[in-house]
């Protein structure tokens, strides 16, 4: 009954968005070109299905390796930053300044710098975007650990690497999924914006654009859906990995 | 019989914004083997600095600490402690937390021994059956109760303890002491006992260091003469009543106050 209802609940929002959608376009009378309505979709899907494949594929390879890095990276800053106070100072600012930049303008940036490398290019993006929350997030949570957490280590003589390994690290996992959740969705834009501002780009983003060039408007909407669901699937995949490493911590957060 | 904790003149100042800030100012503590040594004192005055200094966490900046023959100059394997906090670690079960100082100090024990010993104590404690529950899931005396098996899991020869049972009820405080005297009946360790409750102190201590306010001195030393297997009853008796009265006489003193004029 309990997952029926987790099921069913979702999917009759989503089937009632659909139907509101379909109602709009055609309440209004909007040509296809203004508003594709849903029945237009199946259509595009069937005829381009293979791209669709292809594309999905490419953007999430790409997301998640960008992804990937960005834990790597983001971990370590934080490690840094969480344990040294003065390297917290010295890199918080440099930190928030990078966040700041609107990431289109390192697009041409980095199309510069590495010159056709696109897959290079675009991995690079969605690390840049997706790696601060991670950071941060780590940061705060071990340089905040309570004394007496360490200590009933230390007082043993363990390592700080040990201590880091028992306690610190486990202890920032529940901050450490909030800011995953974060940076899986920056990693994806990432991703999908360089796609799509890219000549001869690949993935979901550059079958968007040929859309565009192509006034295919059933296509571009087609897209959007697909990159919707496909942003769906990352998201819930790091909630799934949330539910099994940090758990414990569902309980306390009522 | 041979001091196992021996403090002598152990003066101790933190750096501070505002400059050097002294908190213990010519300390002298001895706790024979396996006797309890309860340590009161004004809020503030460094009595949790002790602590850390006996732990080896912290270094006097004068005098020395001793244990068990040697000069503490780092943390080691033969200390346990407890805090008011009990600090569990939430993702683990509360066996997997009482086991987890083995994991430090005896990495090749099987885990079948570790899980034997672990038991053993849980059981002494009286908490047989929640093995297997997470921390959140015990009220806060069961979790101190499970603190205190994480201290001992590794028979400690030093048991350090700061306020551990401070933030309980009075109920569950009384039930505790009396845990924590058929602990010490079965299992060998010196004992420091930081404690705000002088009747805490009467219970448990052979002995009752009163410490001035900061920077703490040692300011006066009561000898427990009751015998070991004592019950709460002897806290009603004449000679408890006759100590907690000298007790309360010395924080007045301690805090600066006339002792007879109030
Ligand atoms: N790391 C630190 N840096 C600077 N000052 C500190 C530090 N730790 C403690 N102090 C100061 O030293 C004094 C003694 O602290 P301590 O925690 O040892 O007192 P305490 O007797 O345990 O107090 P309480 O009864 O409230 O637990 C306090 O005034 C405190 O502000
Ligand atoms: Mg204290």
């Amino acid at each position: 009954m309990e997952i029926l209802r987790k099921i069913a609940v979702p999917v009759m929002a989503i089937l009632a968005f659909l139907a509101v959608w379909e109602a709009l376009v055609q309440i209004n009378d909007w040509p296809n070109y203004v508003m594709a309505s849903p029945s237009d979709l199946p259509a595009a899907y069937a005829q381009f299905w293979e791209l669709f494949l292809v594309g999905s594929w490419q953007t999430l390879w790409r997301t998640v390796a960008g992804l990937g890095l960005a834990v790597v990276f983001g971990l370590l800053l934080g490690m840094v930053m969480g344990f040294s106070r003065i390297m917290r100072d010295a890199l918080y600012p440099l930190l928030v300044g990078f966040n700041a930049i609107p990431k289109a303008t390192l697009v041409p940036v980095l199309a510069l710098l590495f010159i056709g490398q696109h897959d290079f290019n675009t991995v690079l993006m969605a690390f840049l975007i997706s790696f601060f929350p991670i950071a941060v997030s780590v940061g705060i949570g071990l340089s905040t650990l309570e004394p007496e957490y360490r200590d009933i280590l230390r007082s043993l003589g363990a390592s700080r690497f040990t201590i880091f390994r028992k306690i610190a690290l486990p202890k920032t996992l529940p901050e450490f999924f909030g800011a995953l959740k974060v940076s899986v969705t920056l990693a994806f834009i990432g991703t999908n914006l360089v796609e799509i501002v890219s000549p001869h780009g690949r993935g979901l983003g550059a079958l968007f654009l040929s859309a565009q060039t192509n006034s295919n408007y059933p296509l571009m909407f087609a897209v959007l859906i697909a990159l919707a669901v496909l942003g769906i699937v990352l998201y819930y995949a790091v909630v799934a990995l949330e539910r099994i490493f940090a758990g414990w911590a569902e309980r306390q957060a009522t | 019989m041979k001091n196992l904790i021996e403090i002598k003149g152990v003066r101790h100042a933190y750096k501070t914004r505002t400059g050097p800030l002294p908190v213990l100012d010519g300390l002298d503590i001895s706790v024979p083997e396996g006797e309890f040594c309860a340590v009161v004192g004004p809020s503030g005055c460094g009595k949790s600095t002790l602590t850390r200094l006996v732990a080896g966490l912290m270094k006097p900046d004068e005098g020395e600490v001793w244990l068990d023959g040697k000069k503490v100059s780092s943390p080691r394997k033969t200390v346990g402690m407890a805090f008011q906090n009990p600090v569990l670690l939430e993702w683990r079960t509360i066996l997997d937390n009482v086991i987890l100082p083995l994991e430090i100090v005896a990495p090749s024990m099987p885990r079948r021994d570790r899980v034997v010993r672990a038991e053993e104590l849980l059981e002494m404690v009286g908490l047989s059956g929640f093995e297997g529950k997470r921390p959140s899931e015990l009220s806060g005396g069961m979790r101190q109760r499970a603190s205190l098996c994480r201290a001992i899991v590794h028979k400690p020869s030093v048991l350090i303890m700061d306020e551990p049972f401070g933030a309980l009820d009075n109920f569950t405080r009384e039930d505790l002491w009396q845990t924590m005297r058929d602990l010490r009946a079965k299992e060998p360790f010196t004992a420091v006992l930081i404690t705000h409750d002088l009747r805490e102190s009467v219970f448990l201590g052979d002995q009752v260091v009163v410490l001035s306010g900061r920077p703490a001195r040692t300011q006066y030393i009561l000898d427990v003469d009751l015998p070991q297997d004592r019950t709460i009853d002897v806290l009603y008796a004449q000679k408890a009543a006759d100590m907690l009265q000298t007790l309360r006489d010395q924080i007045k003193i301690a805090q600066g106050r006339d002792p007879e004029a109030a």
